[in-house]
């Protein structure tokens, strides 16, 4: 029962980084039905960010994690522009294999400008462990399930009670009427882009906090993690990708309890197979029924 | 009579289609004017020019002495054009009440926007017992009156409407007639795309027939409706 207890907390904290990864790829999927291959990099120069503020800046947590959201959000709004937005109305499939190409220039150049050691993440914030039964939770643990959670009610408001956030919805359901009604649809996608890619900065400083390890290569697994994530909760859900996140890091935390560290990615990939085949919509996930 | 819009020469092109050939019409403040013509006659596309969602091959469109051809959307709606598309394209996923917020999305005065919600659920007030609903689970006559309700949000000098009648239910249909005759008379011009030549023409100043992307003919309302070759082309004879 303890040790039950004990992965179901390992995997809420992975998961909740997952999560925050899996959000951008729905948010942007919902808005110009692309998958963002270069997404997990924006995590990757968000661990990066974080690296070097607290390294260079002494940056405590709170500001590291603010600062690498702000970087996150301008990486992916240049990003967007530069690379996405010229494309917008190509096929699906050129947008989609210049996301993989930015992805291989943001890997490619950061281990060219920096190396492609694996570096250690500094550890700001020391770690105690609390023992609450038979469970081990670390205050790390605690920190990235809170900031985590935060972002993701923070996220919701936006999307739900602003105008902006309306804006991002109008859009996502029908561009056109949309720009009938005065929106400009180039700066909502951006902001998108922007919301997407702040709360990848976040999880990158997360992540390096959690694992203690950073590399300019970090982001193409969990990349591909957070986008099955997505995919299981329905693809352009937004509560979809965070309950898909957390099962998602639910999922590899009990694979890797009982001994099969080996094949916890195979088993996310399998996941993905099996959702593509029995519940393509995903979780939460709208049946699309063209309009007539 | 004050010209609020003028069309000059419009032709506009979906790669090689040519879907408007040269159209010309006007519509003075305060009036109701017409646009009829078979399918394909080329009415929407003129609608998504004049609204900026199409960019024309060539010619102009002059509003309140202002060309705004090359405008695009957002700021043609800013200029006080507000379109009601062809088949309602109300926000699905949003609310009533949220789809009625996008339409008054340019407007920064909280008063006027409560104001404007105001006017809107009096004229509809199906609209406010809906409010809370999700758009796409009304009935189609209520997705027209929202995409209308919408698109008044905006408080439009002038708004396009196109086939607001479509798909409708006889006793849907003269309600909306009534209330774009309502919308009218309280001093918005109107522009009015329609299949049903009969109803559009009883309740417009003027209009014009369209056929494969020309004007063939216009009018007077009445005119037209007494027009034989109009009768037989689109009212049954
Ligand atoms: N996106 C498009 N791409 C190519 N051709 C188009 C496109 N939209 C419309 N057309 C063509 O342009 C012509 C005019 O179409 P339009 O939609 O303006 O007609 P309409 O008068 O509104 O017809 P309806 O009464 O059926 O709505 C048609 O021949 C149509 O096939
Ligand atoms: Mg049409």
């Amino acid at each position: 029962m303890d040790t039950l207890f004990q992965q179901i907390i390992n995997g809420l904290s992975l998961g909740s980084i997952y999560a925050l990864l899996a959000l951008g790829y729905t948010m942007v999927y919902g808005i110009i039905k692309l998958i963002n291959f270069a997404h997990g990099d924006i995590y990757m120069l968000g661990a990066f960010w974080g690296y070097y503020v607290i390294n260079t800046w002494h940056f405590n947590f709170i500001s590291a994690l603010l600062s690498a959201m702000v970087v996150g959000a301008a990486s992916g709004v240049i990003i967007e522009y530069f690379a996405y937005r010229p494309l917008r109305h190509s096929p699906r499939i050129t947008a989609l294999i210049t996301a993989i190409g930015v992805s291989f220039f943001l890997e490619n150049g950061m281990s060219y400008l920096f190396s492609s050691n694996t570096r250690d993440f500094p550890q700001i914030i020391k770690q105690v462990n609390y023992h609450i039964g038979g469970v081990l939770i670390s205050n790390i643990q605690v920190l990235i399930l809170v900031t985590a959670c935060a972002l993701m009610v923070l996220l919701q408001l936006i999307i739900k009670k602003t105008k902006m956030g309306r804006a991002m919805r109008a859009v996502s359901v029908d561009a056109d009427a949309a720009e009938l009604v005065g929106i400009n649809i180039n700066w909502t996608i951006s902001f998108t882009f922007a919301l997407g890619s702040a709360l990848a900065g976040a999880a990158g400083v997360l992540i390096g906090l959690y694992y203690n390890s950073i590399d300019p290569l970090m982001g193409m697994t969990p990349g591909i993690k957070a986008f099955v994530a997505a995919v299981l909760g329905g693809i352009g859900s937004v509560p979809g990708a965070s309950v898909g996140g957390f099962l998602i890091g639910i999922l590899e935390t009990f694979v890797q309890s009982i001994g099969l560290s080996a094949y916890k990615d195979a088993v996310v990939y399998f996941v993905l197979i099996v959702i593509l085949l029995i519940l393509p919509a995903g979780i939460f996930g709208k049946n699309v029924k063209e309009k007539v | 009579m004050i010209v609020l819009l003028q069309v000059d020469n419009l032709v506009v092109n979906y790669g090689v289609i040519n879907a408007v050939k040269g159209v010309s019409f006007k519509i003075n403040q305060g009036e109701i004017v017409s646009l009829i013509g078979a399918n394909g006659a080329g009415k929407t596309t003129i609608l998504k020019t004049i609204s900026g969602l199409l960019k024309p091959q060539s010619g102009k469109i002059i509003y309140q002495n202002k060309e705004i051809q090359s405008q695009k959307a957002p700021k043609v709606v800013a200029e006080g054009i507000s379109q009601v598309p062809e088949g309602r394209h109300v926000f699905s996923g949003l609310s009533v009440m949220e789809n009625l917020q996008m339409g008054s999305f340019l407007e920064r005065d909280r008063n006027q926007i409560k104001q404007r919600f105001a006017e809107v659920f009096d004229r509809f007030p199906i609209l406010k017992q809906r409010k809370h609903q999700d758009a796409a689970t009304l009935s189609g006559g209520e997705q027209q009156m929202l995409a209308m309700g919408r698109a008044l949000m905006a408080n439009p000098k002038l708004i396009l409407l196109d086939e607001p009648s479509m798909g409708l239910a006889p006793i849907f249909i003269n309600e909306i007639f009534d209330i774009i005759k309502e919308i009218n008379q309280q001093g918005t011009t109107v522009l009015l795309i329609e299949q049903n030549a009969k109803k559009a023409l009883s309740i417009a100043d003027r209009g014009y027939v369209l056929a494969t992307g020309s004007v063939q003919m216009s009018g007077t309302g009445e005119e037209l409706l007494a027009n034989r070759e109009v009768q037989k082309a689109y009212l049954g004879g």
